[in-house]
């Protein structure tokens, strides 16, 4: 009937099967020619830095990381709120399936802020407020996926963490401003970096192509992920039924 | 380019260990999550198959 209506209708689980499963092998093309070209400007053409050496190479994977870490809770937090308040169940699988990739994303930035403050700081970990709140991400993470888990009725649990996630979002700005509200070993916003301009550059390159990377893993592996939970939640469907050859002769692929 | 050999590339100006120690870990976790969710697909798409078996003879 009205635009909101086609909306959900487009959203429905067999539609995004189909559409994802089709956009998939671009996302890895897409994952793997970021990466490539971002790997190649990041080792081979950005110079060494002046006063870090060569350990300043840890930021093409340490920042996008820790944007993506955000970024990805943020959507799982958005995606959680719709699939509770319309209803709407494939929001409510898409927020389950981001939030391993965004414990992944979480973990490495923290590990390899870890093995670049071993050098630069002298230090492992400090508990300052960047690295706290960065931890503290983590664990929400992990809390959202041990409490989605650990409740049966698939509706009450996809209610229970949206409501989780809704109120660890607070935490988002928190880490981002981190660096500016609190005194903190932790440098600045990386975006506004300013260093000698020519080599501000190539590594901008470096690191925003590896951040388009990890965008399109991120797409991709979410997209897995749903697949398999449409799945396992529509296992008695008649169209899962007609995909997997149960319903309608032989199965189809996609 | 920034290295005179391989051996130059991978001392990473005496900060291979944190750099190495970095890229490593991150290889092997984002090789292993696809691997992982393409097997809970395939995992996922055989219990759908086999549930067909489980209804052959009576409607749910």
């Amino acid at each position: 009937m009205d635009a909101g209506l086609r909306f959900f209708t487009f959203a429905s689980p067999p539609r995004f099967y189909a559409l994802s499963g089709a956009l998939l092998p671009w996302l890895w093309a897409a994952t793997a020619l970021f990466a490539a070209a971002g790997l190649y400007i990041g080792f081979f053409v950005a110079p060494t830095d002046a006063t870090q050496g060569d350990a300043y190479r840890i930021i093409f994977i340490h920042v996008p990381a820790a944007w993506m870490s955000m970024l990805l809770y943020l959507v799982m937090a958005f995606w959680a709120a719709i699939g509770w308040a319309f209803n709407a169940r494939l929001a409510s699988m898409v927020a389950r399936a981001i939030a391993p990739t965004g414990a992944l994303f979480t973990f490495l930035a923290l590990w390899t802020g870890s093995f670049w403050g071993k050098p630069t700081w002298g230090t492992w970990w400090v508990w300052d407020a960047r690295l706290t709140s960065e931890l503290i991400l983590l664990f929400l993470y992990l809390g959202y996926m041990a409490l989605v888990t650990a409740i049966d009725d698939t509706r009450r649990a996809d209610q229970a963490g949206a409501l989780l996630a809704i109120v660890g979002a607070v935490n988002v700005p928190i880490i981002y401003f981190s660096v500016k509200w609190w005194n903190t070993l932790h440098q600045g916003a990386t975006i506004s970096l300013t260093a000698a301009p020519k080599m501000a550059q190539t590594m901008l390159t470096a690191m925003l192509l590896m951040t388009f990377a990890f965008w399109a893993y991120a797409f991709a592996v979410v997209f897995m992920r749903t697949r398999s939970i449409i799945i396992e939640r529509e296992l008695h469907t008649e169209w899962v039924g007609a995909l997997t050859g149960r319903v309608g002769g032989r199965g189809s692929r996609t | 380019m920034n290295w005179g050999g391989a051996g130059e590339f991978f001392a990473m100006g005496g900060y291979g260990l944190y750099v190495w120690g970095s890229y490593a870990v991150a290889v092997l976790l984002m090789g292993a999550e696809p691997l992982l969710a393409r097997h809970r697909h395939a995992e996922a798409r055989r219990a759908a198959a086999r549930a067909d078996e489980d209804e052959t003879g009576e409607l749910r």
